[in-house]
């Protein structure tokens, strides 16, 4: 590693070891009781004894992320590749997508379970749903920022409409393309844990509300670490491709906007 | 007239119309590019020059009058004409070499002979060493260099050149400018280039068409007589400089 990135490695370790020693400090000395605030050895201690179940239900909720995730990159790219290779359709899309970003996703996803069932398939619906516009409003909007000289230069050499679309558009949108995933990808999480909320029998976010219907706290902590680090994960596998695809390109952090998806 | 000019442009105009009024950018041009001169369209920034270059090019149409590119009319973009930019406009993501090679990849050029050619012309420009970097590694000149280098690989018979060093710094413009000449003198490709530098254009062409402003029309057409190949020290000999200030005086500047 080299050497800032190590120091910048260090002091965050340092940072987040310092911050559970004091929580776990304070924990002990204020003697607060155990369903408020577990202390981190608790919490560590709920992990690994019952790490089998954990591991199955934080698979599950990985799992549904990814596929709604990796369906709203489907989705969502050849959404984006429609709106700008044809624009007459453009004015029929955007509208339609808006409408759907704009319904609360909170509250649709009772519906799902309604129509879908208790399975896993609404899970990944709601996931894909949340993730779906970032990557389509980024990916149009890449696709359609190629430098204008650039498309005059294809145009003077009579580029047919796909090798435009491979040669100029495509590299073209990808940073702006992962800039959207990386939105997308914290957005399809969340989606799926709305998803178990609601309705669900397995996953993390059912062992979070199992958690507060048993006052059990240090579950709950548990699984919501255990959320964060999928989360993360996730968010670092997209950046790990963003670098490998477009290494001309520094990672970018991406905008904080986002957040009302739901 | 003996032969068939390369550009021939009778009585083009264009105008621009948009949502509250019609705009007209171009009168009634008039002129006529020879095979293998250097001739300058130079004009005051704005003055309709670029739209001069893309409707020749083939990218826009003309509103009334005709262009035609040894002796056929344009009706769209061909391949005998070779563009360079006002910005490089190279893609990111491909190695200077790559860039260079673009254009025979769109036309389906074989692949080994057009190799062999972008290593000549990235040569031809003084690149040859950066063939495998990346644009951001590149310097704006150098950029720009590699630009020339990709309009000239699929060998264009025609090569138009929209104020290819109005982007960059006085002094890499005088150099480019050198440079320019330099690549001209290998290979005499037809030029049509559009300047808002006198100097420039002086120092680069045959002839220089002046443009007047808004509309754009031809106020005079002035064939530089200086000697070729032209020399850095041309640039502050007395015929250079008189050149310069009558063509200043034209377009009404107090240049010397």
């Amino acid at each position: 590693m080299a050497p800032a990135a190590f120091h910048r490695a260090l002091k965050l370790s340092l940072t987040l070891v310092a911050l559970v020693a004091t929580w776990e400090l304070l924990c002990r000395a204020l003697n607060i009781p155990v369903f408020l605030i577990p202390a981190p050895s608790q919490v560590a201690w709920r992990l690994y004894e019952k790490r089998d179940l954990y591991l199955i239900h934080t698979w599950i909720t990985l799992y549904e992320t990814t596929a709604g995730f990796l369906l709203a990159v489907v989705f969502g790219i050849l959404c984006a590749a429609i709106i700008v290779v044809i624009p007459k359709l453009r004015d029929i899309v955007m509208p339609l997508l808006l409408v759907a970003q704009l319904v609360p996703k909170v509250a649709i996803a009772p519906l799902l379970l309604i129509w879908f069932g208790y399975g896993l398939f609404p899970k990944v619906l709601v996931a894909f749903l949340v993730a779906f516009f970032p990557i389509v409003v980024n990916g149009a909007s890449g696709l359609a920022s190629v430098q204008p000289e650039l498309l005059d230069l294809g145009h003077s050499l009579q580029a047919s409409r796909w090798q435009t679309f491979w040669k100029f558009r495509i590299p073209s949108a990808l940073p702006e393309l992962f800039s959207g995933m990386k939105v997308a990808v914290t957005l399809a999480i969340i989606g799926a844990i709305i998803g178990e909320f609601v309705g669900g029998n397995r996953g993390l976010g059912y062992l979070i509300i199992v958690a507060n219907q048993e006052l059990d706290t240090p579950l709950a902590f548990a699984a919501i670490f255990l959320l964060s680090a999928a989360g993360i994960a996730l968010y670092a596998i997209v950046e790990m491709f963003e670098r490998m695809l477009i290494p001309w390109h520094a990672p970018s952090a991406p905008a904080p906007a986002a957040g009302h998806a739901m | 007239m003996p032969g068939t000019a390369a550009i021939e442009v009778r009585d083009l105009s264009k105008t621009f119309v948009t949502a509250d009024a019609e705009i007209p950018a171009l009168e009634r041009l008039n002129f006529r590019v020879e095979p293998g001169e250097f001739v300058s369209v130079l004009g005051p920034s704005g003055c309709g020059k670029t739209t001069l270059m893309r409707i020749v090019a083939g990218l826009t149409a003309p509103t009334s009058g005709a262009v035609a590119v040894d002796g056929v009319a344009v009706s769209g973009p061909q391949r005998k004409i070779g563009l360079v930019f006002q910005v490089p406009a190279l893609m990111q993501w491909r190695t200077a070499l790559d860039n260079v090679l673009l254009p025979t990849e769109i036309l389906g050029l074989e692949r080994s002979a057009s190799r062999k050619r972008a290593h000549e012309l990235l040569k031809l420009v003084g690149l040859a060493e950066f063939a495998l970097r990346y644009p951001r590694e590149l310097s704006g000149g150098m950029q720009q260099r590699v630009g020339i280098a990709r309009a000239l690989v699929h060998d264009p018979a025609i090569l138009l050149l929209d104020e290819p060093f109005s982007a960059l710094d006085i002094m890499t413009r005088n150099q480019l400018n050198t440079e320019l000449l330099r690549i001209w003198s290998e290979r005499r490709k037809t030029s049509l280039l559009i300047t808002h530098s006198i100097p420039e254009a002086v120092y680069l062409s045959d002839r220089v068409i002046v443009l007047g402003a808004r509309p754009a029309h031809i106020l005079d057409i002035v064939a530089v007589a200086l000697p070729r190949p032209r020399e850095p020290a041309m640039r502050v000999s007395l015929p250079f400089v008189q050149l310069v200030d009558r063509i200043g005086r034209l377009v009404g500047l107090e240049y010397v």
